[in-house]
């Protein structure tokens, strides 16, 4: 049975604007099942869900998890280390073992490029990417988008820049197509060590200088600085890259209007982003991390079912 | 598909039958304190409104009014296979001790409510939860039942009975849709 998503969510870049809307819009009315006295809804009873993490990850992995108990799924949770993965088992011959204990998802995150498309080729459950290399991460970006829609009501036509690593950053490409998809119109900026050489052919505007950015942009999407890019020669030191791009107040103060403030987490303060930002008054980073939780529920309710019915139908004929 | 809609209630019947419910809840409930309306999504909520409306002006109180998708306490949301759209919920009070009047537009099988009566139960612990519906149409899967129902009308098991509300769909009536075909 295929949904409207597919068998899988494993990128942004194959969905279509409709795809994107119909995620977005589910996850709105599953905002409110985290408000209530008892967290969770029946929805997924009976649904085995393995979280399958190869890479560390502590909002992600806990975001999906809190998201697959609110719907009643059963998890449970691999890590590759304490796992047979560190005594040599494949990828696939760790799922296919799963998959013989009748599961029905896959939740990957995986430090290769492509490991989930791999695993859902390969697979009959659901898969969902939870990120890939420097691929994707399609549950942050929609996260994304869902904070910036709630913020602006649409995305049509609104500046966002993404500031940062975007050379390594599968948070990046998510947004990029995500947003670009939606009709918003997106910039990137960053030194241009960090920069794809090809970024411009995706049709986003290329920012050199943060002030810059700050001056065009509605909204900013400041990306976590992986400290490792330092040793690898990308930045020449941390305070260097504060210097020149990180986002204060002072550079906000400038800018002639107030700047919606997004970050993927974990932050480094004071390297890409300083601490009165991250905590000021528009920054809407919790409120992420907040979303995150409706939007997984949403990919989990869509992806366990088949095509979405019409409201009305939903609730009409003999079922009443 | 042969269909000939047939009207059961005009709007100004519509009207009429809410204000009799209205009439009844109050006497169910002996007035409308402690009471908290729950429409169930769709139609109900609309309903749940309008009768909240009714006794907002004759009590001179404002009535609490909330709404219930119960779309993912289904039964047979495993093997529905679509998707159903999830409509909002908007139930922002404890419930514990509170009594809570359900609206739905039809009731039919039972399947709904049974549904409704499990999403509220997380909600808290009313003191008394009773239903109200515009139409009962018989037909019921399981034992529930409705304490004020508007109109009741005895219909073949194909058949569909659709309320139609002005906010939704344009105008206010209930119809009767035969399905002469229908197995």
């Amino acid at each position: 049975m295929t949904t409207p998503l597919g068998k899988d969510l494993l990128a942004l870049e194959p969905l279509t604007p409709e795809q994107i809307r119909l995620i977005l819009d589910t996850a709105e009315p599953f905002k409110e099942i985290s408000e209530r006295a008892i967290k969770k809804v029946p929805a997924l009873r009976g649904s085995t869900i393995v979280n399958l993490f190869f890479e560390a990850s502590t909002r992600t992995r806990v975001s999906f998890e809190f998201a697959e108990k609110r719907l009643s799924a059963d998890t449970v949770n691999v890590a590759a280390s304490g796992s047979s993965v560190s005594k040599g088992e494949t990828l696939v011959d760790t799922a296919r073992n799963l998959e013989a204990m009748r599961i029905d998802m896959v939740v990957i995150r995986h430090s290769a490029s492509g490991a989930a498309q791999f695993l859902a080729e390969r697979i009959e459950s659901n898969v969902i990417n939870a990120g890939d290399g420097t691929h994707e991460h399609p549950t942050q970006g929609l996260l994304d988008l869902l904070t910036l829609r709630d913020r602006f009501g649409t995305l049509e036509g609104r500046r966002i820049c993404i500031c940062g690593d975007v050379l390594h950053s599968r948070v990046a490409r998510s947004n990029i197509w995500g947003l670009k998809k939606m009709g918003a119109v997106v910039g990137v900026c960053g030194p241009r060590s960090l920069l794809p050489n090809a970024i411009a052919e995706l049709g986003v505007e290329v920012f050199d200088r943060i002030e810059a950015a700050i001056e065009w942009a509605e909204a900013l999407n400041v990306l976590r600085l992986q400290l490792e890019r330092m040793q690898a020669g990308y930045i020449p030191s941390l305070r260097e890259y504060n210097r020149v791009f990180g986002v204060t107040r002072e550079r906000l103060e400038r800018a002639p209007r107030d700047l919606l403030i997004l970050h993927p987490g974990p932050m480094n303060r004071g390297v890409e982003i300083d601490s009165d930002v991250a905590d000021g008054p528009h920054s809407v980073i919790l409120e992420q991390v907040t979303n995150g939780v409706a939007v997984r529920m949403a990919v989990l309710y869509l992806l366990a079912g088949g095509a979405p019915e019409l409201a009305d139908a939903a609730k009409g004929g003999s079922d009443r | 598909m042969a269909a000939k809609p047939t009207t059961v209630l005009d709007s100004r019947a519509l009207a009429r039958t809410l204000r009799r419910i209205a009439d009844e809840i109050v006497e169910l409930f002996d007035g409308v304190d402690n009471l908290i309306f729950v429409g169930i999504q769709r139609r109900g909520v609309q309903l749940s409104d309008r009768l909240a409306d009714i006794l907002d002006d004759r009590e001179q109180v404002k009535v609490p009014r909330g709404s219930l998708d119960i779309t993912l306490y289904r039964d047979d949301l495993q093997t529905v296979g679509p998707r159903p759209v999830v409509g909002p919920t908007k139930l922002p009070w404890d419930l514990n001790g509170k009594r809570v009047l359900i609206v739905d537009d039809v009731l039919h099988t039972g399947r709904t409510v049974r549904a409704a009566l499990d999403e509220l139960a997380d909600f808290g612990r009313p003191s008394r939860i009773a239903l109200a519906v515009l139409v009962d149409r018989g037909g019921r899967e399981l034992p529930i039942h409705a304490d004020i129902v508007g109109k009741r009308v005895d219909v073949a098991p194909t058949d569909r009975v659709d309320v139609l509300v002005s906010e939704i769909d344009g105008s206010d009536s209930v119809v009767l849709v035969r399905r002469e075909d229908a197995a």
